[in-house]
């Protein structure tokens, strides 16, 4: 598994501000590769500055090792999906699949027809292959945006926000069906969004943006548990701050007996207690008046709204981040 | 508790009245008359007099009328044409133009606004025997004997296009900016050069605009008078020029009638696909 | 900076205009403008001939000289303003009626008014005229030409000040009148003077409509009756003559003038 594409110091400047700064990045073959951030973090300028629909101000990007950064976007082995999936109103679905066969440089390759049968299957679009657009849902459509940039064996596939633009109930059938089919064509998806749960759920590895910088690149488990900025740590999840110190929801730990054979303990007065379902979400009061939340399974119970109780955690689970 | 008031129907009514009765009374009955006239006689000093015949529309499928009728569609499809031709990359410039795009438009629209007449009496100007351009073709010494560019159906065509381009750039500007920017992104994306994107998607989607356009230019082309008129001399018959003989020079109004209701109902015609598509009633014009 | 739709210009790289197309737009440009541009400067030619011979005034002194012309550009004037100021009125109570609600049969018989051929709308006022003066002692004349006038710049008019009405909120008419002001006094105090410019602008356009008016008027005039128009038709059909070179220079400048203060009004 070698790399497929690599980013350095690519950057996208306007003049009135920067909306990529000096990113470098490598992505291996094979990967499902996250870009996630909060909007104009310089996700999407990276995703267009890949598929060459923009100019980068400076840097490079090499595509398996070849610079690309000059050619023009009809000359580079990528391809989007775009978020709003761009499906040509005039052609049927299957003229749409065709439209990169048919303008392949060395003209439409023999076995055209074959491939796109064959993803046509694959994406489940059988018999709506004379239907055009219009006549298609919301998740047929996005499956043919797929099917057009698939048949044509793109050394990496762009998906600019694929699901934004989905059902939320539709949503996690489709991330699943979404990482089913990356595993099964084995192509490169680089994936941008701005949905933490999308990116941890779905990803090799991510690489979190902000205000057009990188702050982090990892594999979902690393970015999560070992953030390296309180940016990271507070875009990932939720986090409770004391004195530089860090802990997230999950591992804040509450008693109303004082707890033995802990070292981080404080006494806290219960402000709210919800129950959540499958949590409980307290909320506390520490007596600096910081605000600390702790999210507990079910099982330890409920708290009463102004009672004592003492707040803790391992120190393992704590965040030494810097402000 | 509101006072008392007008009911906003009567006051509404009362605002459409003068412009209803204006257009009953100097749209409406007018045309119902010239209606009539087609089924009279021609008068002995012009006007109409009983019987009553169908011979006028009788005429019109004489070999001599059907030519001029045809010949009128051929200028005015030919026009369309050239328009849609020349117009269609102006569009396409102005739509693509980040900044002054405006400003574009207005140097479009405006020339139109100014007199018709003289615009027209501009190409005479050019185009005439003595006019400017035989003059600096002579005194270059590229042609001995000034060419006869006026007074033939080809001055009447460039000046129908110089007059009713507009016509056509604004609808298919309107169609090109409104277009998804990101249908083109994802052509290119997908492998297609900027020309093959222009081909396989821009036209295709652009055709509403030159649709509409291609009517708005083909009804007054069809029906153009003052065009034919300067710009043709005696040399070329339309149907415009034909029916305003009818009721000057050759005093034959009914038949004049006949030929100018056949020309409204080709108009009609043409209309209903575009009158069933806004609804509105030509507002995209001003 | 987001991938879909209007946010990106047609004009992103790389598919920026290309270097063709502009030089096309320049020569499309060029053949509407040079025209009327040439004629213009060729009205300060000195000579009669169209050869340059340097500049010269005279052409228009002549124009200034020409009796024929100025009392037909009188009357032009005269039936302009008339004609303006009715079809103004009539005109803006039918878009405010018809902005309050459409009238299938109004938008019906208004687009058809723009749709017919001028020839036709003119011989159709012409028969009827001559109809009504079997019937009543009515001579073709000024006022016949003003009628006409009216009735052909009416939906100019509506059009404009109905595009201008639909960019006003209409519950402001509804707050005036829950002030306790009657339909006609909302009418009057609110909604007319936020709709002054458009109705401005709607005025010019029918004035530049009407002066410019040859085909229908030429049909509808009386021999008493000359506008500018008629006068400069029958100077240029007889033949190569500078001083309608000058007429026109004077018409376009008057026309252009007043259409582009049409369109300041239009944009306010």
């Amino acid at each position: 598994m070698g790399e497929v594409l690599e980013l350095r110091a690519l950057s996208r400047h306007y003049p009135a501000h920067r909306a990529l700064d000096d990113l470098s990045l490598t992505i291996s073959e094979g990967e499902f590769f996250s870009l996630l951030g909060p909007s104009g973090c310089g996700k999407t300028t990276t995703l267009r500055l890949i598929a060459g629909l923009e100019q980068a101000t400076r840097g490079t990007i090499l595509l398996r090792g070849e610079s690309i950064e000059q050619r023009q976007p009809y000359e580079r082995n990528v391809s989007t999906v775009f978020q709003n999936y761009a499906l040509f109103p005039h052609l049927t679905v299957w003229e749409n699949i065709d439209f990169g066969l048919r303008h392949r440089r060395g003209g439409r390759p023999g076995g055209a027809d074959k491939r796109i049968a064959e993803v046509v299957e694959m994406l489940q679009l059988g018999g709506k292959a004379d239907r055009t657009p219009a006549q298609l849902s919301g998740g047929e459509k996005q499956r043919v945006a797929l099917a057009r940039s698939l048949v044509l064996h793109p050394d990496v596939l762009l998906l600019d926000e694929p699901l934004s633009a989905l059902d939320p109930n539709l949503r996690k059938q489709v991330r699943d069906e979404l990482k089913a089919l990356q595993r099964r064509v084995g192509i490169t998806f680089l994936f941008v969004t701005h949905d933490k749960e999308e990116a941890l759920s779905m990803s090799d590895r991510i690489a979190l943006l902000n205000a057009g910088r990188l702050e982090q690149v990892g594999t979902p488990r690393e970015i999560y548990q070992q953030p390296r900025s309180r940016f990271a740590a507070g875009f990932l999840g939720a986090v409770n701050w004391l004195n530089g110190v860090g802990v997230r929801p999950e591992a804040t730990r509450l008693s109303e007996q004082r707890p033995t054979n802990a070292c981080r303990v404080f006494e806290a007065v219960v402000e709210s207690c919800l129950f959540l379902g499958n949590c409980l979400h307290v909320e506390t009061v520490l007596p600096g008046g910081e605000h600390f939340v702790a999210e507990l399974p079910y099982s330890d119970g409920a708290f009463q709204s102004g009672g004592r109780v003492h707040v803790w955690w391992r120190p393992e689970d704590e965040l030494r981040l810097p402000a | 508790m509101t006072r008392p008031r007008l009911s906003s129907g009567r006051l509404r009514a009362m605002f459409l009245t003068p412009a209803a009765a204006l257009l009953a009374a100097l749209f409406g009955i007018p045309m119902v008359i010239l209606l009539a006239y087609t089924f009279l006689t021609r008068g002995a000093y012009g006007g109409v007099t009983a019987p009553w015949t169908f011979e006028n529309w009788q005429r019109l499928a004489d070999p001599l009328y059907a030519g001029i009728l045809w010949k009128s569609f051929a200028v005015a499809a030919a026009a369309t044409l050239f328009c849609a031709g020349i117009g269609f990359p102006l569009a396409l410039f102005i739509a693509r133009s980040e900044r002054h795009r405006s400003l574009y438009l207005h140097l479009v629209i405006l020339p139109f606004w100014t007199s018709f007449l003289v615009r027209t009496y501009a190409w005479m100007f050019l185009l005439r025997d003595t006019g400017l351009v035989n003059s600096v073709l002579l005194k270059l010494g590229l042609i001995a004997q000034p060419l006869p560019l006026l007074y033939n159906y080809g001055a009447v065509l460039l000046g129908l296009v110089y007059t009713y381009l507009p016509f056509m750039v604004l609808p298919v500007y309107a169609t090109l900016e409104r277009m998804d920017r990101s249908l083109l992104e994802a052509a290119a994306d997908l492998g297609a050069r900027p020309l093959q994107v222009l081909w396989r998607i821009v036209l295709p989607l652009s055709k509403p605009g030159l649709r509409a356009g291609s009517i708005l230019v083909f009804i007054p082309c069809l029906g153009a008078y003052l065009i034919p008129d300067l710009l043709g001399g005696g040399k070329t018959i339309l149907v415009g020029t034909l029916v305003q003989n009818q009721f000057t020079t050759a005093r034959d109004w009914p038949f004049g009638s006949a030929l100018s209701m056949a020309l409204m109902g080709v108009v009609l015609l043409l209309m209903l696909p575009l009158a069933r598509k806004d609804g509105a009633a030509g507002g995209d014009l001003l | 900076m987001t991938s879909s739709g209007a946010s990106v210009s047609l004009a992103a790289s790389p598919m920026r205009t290309s270097r063709w197309l502009s030089t096309y737009a320049v020569l499309v440009y060029l053949f509407l403008h040079l025209p009327l541009a040439i004629l213009m400067i060729f009205s300060l030619n000195g000579s009669r001939f169209t050869v340059w011979e340097g500049f010269s005034l005279r052409w228009y002194a002549e124009a200034f000289g020409d009796q024929e012309l100025l009392e037909s550009t009188l009357n032009s004037l005269i039936v302009a303003v008339t004609a303006t100021a009715i079809a103004t009125a009539v005109g803006t109570l039918c878009a405010y009626a018809l902005w309050k609600r459409a009238s299938r049969w109004m938008a019906a018989g208004l687009a058809l008014s723009l749709v017919t051929p001028e020839i036709v709308m003119g011989i159709s006022l012409l028969a009827f005229f001559q109809w009504i003066f079997g019937h009543f002692d009515f001579r073709l004349g000024m006022h016949t030409v003003v009628l006409a006038h009216v009735m052909f710049s009416v939906v100019y008019v509506v059009t404009v000040v109905l595009a201008r009405l639909r960019t006003m909120d209409p519950l402001l008419e509804e707050a005036a009148m829950d002030l306790g002001a009657t339909d006609w006094q909302a009418f009057r105090r609110v909604t007319l003077p936020l709709l002054a410019p458009g109705i401005g602008a709607a005025a010019l356009l029918a004035f530049t409509i009407s002066f410019d008016d040859y085909v229908i008027t030429s049909l509808v005039a009386g021999v008493d009756s000359q506008t500018l128009p008629m006068v400069l038709y029958a100077m240029a059909r007889r033949g190569a003559n500078p001083v309608v070179n000058a007429i026109s220079t004077l018409i376009v400048a008057l026309i252009g003038t007043l259409i582009l203060a049409a369109e300041r009004l239009r944009e306010r």
